[in-house]
């Protein structure tokens, strides 16, 4: 494996300029403060209830995020070229459902296989034909970005379905402001809290054709025991718009209302944060009780938008993933400004052939897996872990890819020794409407705490910290 | 605003004040039953404690005695119990959670750090006298700094009603169970034999809807058992006398009425109690039976409960 790209230091001593400042507040302020403020954020994380949820964990079920104090810090020029890059690969996708679920120019060109589509479980036939406002399938997505030199941005994921972590975005901020005051006070940091109201703004631009000139916005959520519900409380918060269950939703004449206080109020756009498969028991999985009946035909009538749209995982699927900088070609004509990494797909036997053998210096994910689980990790896994691997890979190659392991790069971090360069990740946050991309300077920095690991999902002992882009 | 989240912020309110009467329950049955008992008889107050809190059926499926150890604990900290001290905290903050967005950070900021902080409590109890005392102490200044939030905090709108509306039908309720389960002791003299035993059944009473003090400054008088009924039902101005809270009921659901342009059963039905209390004088209600009067406004008040939810909750 590579020598991490160090976002602070410059082999041979010298610092990049635009952690200069950073670097001498560090010098100035002693370890013992730094804990401090570590415990204060803590302490307000637990208040206000940031918290989150794991699964199959029994001792505790809301858990903290461990937020890391010190700031990763990037320049505005490294952001203009990554925020472009996010923009034109967003554009793709949103131009690759559309054609997915109509034309299908791309099968025909044969970029992309036929069976990678229609054999996925994730592509939705009740989507085929279904006009969505503005053509926007994608209006929320969240780019889960590594870098491994200073030139190159590398998208490791994209998620298009219900991208979740831009609370820690804005809270993560709120709370390094409190606490950091000075810190902020010698740096220019491109404010994040505008992301609300251009969320907001960017719903009502998709609302149906049959909605009211005010359209009505509800955050759909699968209720208090789902992992992200402190997420979905505190953006239904700071849009200002009603926060529901599928109990609170009915559907009449192909119209969806929510049940208030005064009689039935119809819903125009429902930023739903309920994955497909629970979104209505009619059409979907029976046994959903998260979801509500009748909703898709409310979608098919054109009264309701959804975002994301349904049927999205087909574009943030890792089996596509691999083909995405052909997708970018063939629907903009131009080169992907962000780059992929070289992915093997085991489904080719050449690929697996190659995989088979490497097995110890490689990644391999499951298809359809998320959230870091069910995925090897070939240089940190022992033998008899990748041996059973193995058999899994051979019985079912076409539910695998695998990926060289990557140095992701490091930012200093609080550990219990002192600082030390930790693994990160980005999640920016891509907002589509009808008129406009908006990408709020910032995102989600994930951390992995432990020396030398490489995940950074907070199921498995990932950590967050602020993400600043400096205003130059 | 949304049936659930309105619901919510009733039940919310209601789950606070019930956890806060547990707590001056315990409290005054503690002060009962720290005096010898040539002051209070044999009654066993613990058991009227539970009679109060209304789960005396409940609790004998789970212990035998009804003495001090059982009795604050299945009060306070059984998870069996669904209207222990526990599980309405726990309640209230579950019900918290599911609207936090119509709750100010003040009142949400009370219920989390309440629950934080007695999370410890719950598998171990409280092992001396003190620490239970402080635990009464904590959870009744838990509902004081949660009630003065939402009424500095929030906006005077359908949230804010519904949560008023919770609160004053549990207190209500509270307060005519109390009623319901001492009335022998607040009988007339005539029907009854006075003597040092009553004080203390009085004050416990009084106590136990912080009114003690009151009593003085309404009456200036010694302990009367007609004139303690007489407050605790007829007078208006004090806040857990049933006709305040009639006053309060009345008074929210006129404005939910206003804001939402139409009037329904639940302001008839509220009016409709607010009158019979308004009408009323003590005379009357001795002479028709205090039990008859108070078992009659709890089935009332509960239909009042039934009606709200049907009209506004669901």
């Amino acid at each position: 494996m590579a020598v991490a790209f160090d976002e602070m230091n410059i082999p041979g001593g010298d610092l990049r300029p635009a952690y200069q400042e950073l670097a001498r507040w560090l010098e100035e302020t002693p370890p013992e403060a730094l804990e401090y403020r570590r415990q204060e954020a803590e302490l307000l994380f637990r208040r206000i209830g940031i918290t989150f949820a794991v699964y199959g964990d029994s001792e505790s079920t809301e858990r903290l995020i461990p937020f890391d104090v010190i700031p990763r810090i990037m320049s505005g020029k490294e952001w203009a070229l990554l925020e472009k890059g996010l923009k034109q690969r967003v554009r793709a996708l949103n131009m690759f459902l559309r054609d997915i679920y109509h034309g299908r120019d791309i099968l025909r060109a044969e970029v992309v296989p036929d069976d990678l589509i229609f054999h996925n479980p994730v592509f939705r036939p009740e989507m085929n034909g279904q006009q969505v406002p503005h053509d926007v399938y994608v209006h929320i997505a969240g780019i889960d970005i590594v870098r491994v030199d200073a030139n190159d941005f590398i998208v490791l994921e994209d998620n298009a379905r219900t991208p979740s972590g831009v609370s820690y975005m804005l809270e993560n901020r709120e709370i390094m402001m409190r606490l950091f005051p000075d810190l902020f006070a010698r740096h220019r940091v491109a404010p994040v809290e505008r992301y609300p109201d251009e969320l907001l703004a960017a719903l009502r631009s998709v609302a149906p054709l049959s909605a009211s000139a005010e359209p009505t916005v509800a955050l759909l959520t699968p209720g208090v025991y789902n992992s992200a519900y402190y997420e979905h409380s505190f953006l239904a918060d700071k849009l200002g718009i009603e926060l529901v269950e599928g109990r609170d939703l009915i559907v009449k004449n192909n119209e969806v209302f929510m049940r208030t206080t005064e009689g039935l109020k119809r819903v125009d756009v429902i930023y739903r944060r309920v994955d497909d498969d629970f979104l209505d028991p009619l059409t979907f999985r029976p046994d959903s009780v998260l979801g509500v009946p009748g909703l898709m035909s409310a979608y098919a009538a054109g009264n309701i938008t959804l975002a994301n749209a349904v049927g999205t995982g087909i574009a943030d699927d890792k089996a596509i993933y691999s083909y995405m900088p052909d997708i970018v070609k063939f629907y903009l004509g131009e080169e992907p400004i962000l780059k992929n990494v070289p992915t093997w797909r085991c489904r080719e036997p050449k690929d697996l052939a190659y995989v088979l053998d490497n097995l110890s210096e490689l990644v391999v994910k499951e298809v359809h897996g998320s959230g870091g689980y069910g995925m090897l990790i070939g240089p940190a896994a022992t033998k008899a872990t990748i041996e059973a691997f193995r058999e899994k890979l051979k019985r079912e190659p076409e539910g695998f890819i695998a990926q060289p392991t990557l140095a992701l790069s490091t930012c200093p971090t609080c550990t219990a020794s002192g600082l030390a360069p930790r693994h990160v990740d980005l999640r920016p946050f891509v907002l589509t409407g009808s008129k406009r991309t908006t990408i709020v300077p910032g995102g989600l920095t994930r951390v992995a705490l432990k020396e030398g690991s490489l995940v950074v999902n907070s199921s498995q002992g990932g950590g967050t910290k602020d993400t600043w882009i400096l205003d130059e | 605003m949304l049936s659930r989240t309105a619901e919510n912020l009733y039940w919310l309110a209601r789950y606070v004040e019930r956890a806060e009467y547990l707590a001056r329950t315990i409290d005054a049955t503690l002060r009962v039953t720290a005096l010898p008992a040539t002051y209070v008889g044999k009654t066993n107050e613990w058991d009227s404690a539970l009679l109060t809190a209304g789960v005396a059926a409940s609790f004998y499926q789970n212990y035998e005695e009804a003495n001090e150890h059982n009795v604050v604990d299945y009060l306070s900290f059984s998870a069996t119990n669904p209207s222990s001290i526990r599980n309405c905290i726990e309640a209230a903050r579950l019900n918290s959670r599911s609207v936090r967005t119509a709750l100010t950070s003040e009142m949400w900021d009370t219920i989390n750090s309440a629950w934080i902080e007695l999370q410890a409590l719950w598998s171990k109890g409280t092992s001396t006298r003190e620490e239970l005392a402080k635990f009464l102490r904590f959870v009744q200044e838990t509902s004081l700094r949660f009630d003065g939030s939402a009424y500095r905090t929030m906006l005077r709108n359908d949230a804010y009603w519904f949560s008023r509306l919770g609160l004053h039908l549990e207190r209500a309720d509270n307060t005519a169970r109390i009623l319901d389960v001492k009335y022998h002791v607040l009988l007339p003299e005539e029907e009854h034999v006075g003597g040092p035993l009553d004080f203390y059944q009085w004050s416990s009473i009084l106590r136990s809807v912080s009114a003690l003090t009151a009593y003085h400054w309404v009456y200036r008088e010694t302990l009367k058992p007609w004139l303690i009924a007489d407050l605790l039902i007829l007078n208006d101005t004090l806040p857990r006398s049933l006709a305040s809270c009639y006053g309060n009921l009345v008074r929210n659901l006129d404005q939910i009425g206003v804001a939402y342009g139409r009037q329904g059963p639940a302001q008839r039905h509220a009016r409709g109690i607010r009158n019979r209390l308004e009408h009323s004088n003590m005379n009357d209600i001795f002479q028709h039976g205090v039990h008859e009067f108070i078992q009659e406004f709890i089935a009332d008040n509960s239909r009042l409960g039934e009606i709200v939810t049907k009209q506004y909750l669901i």
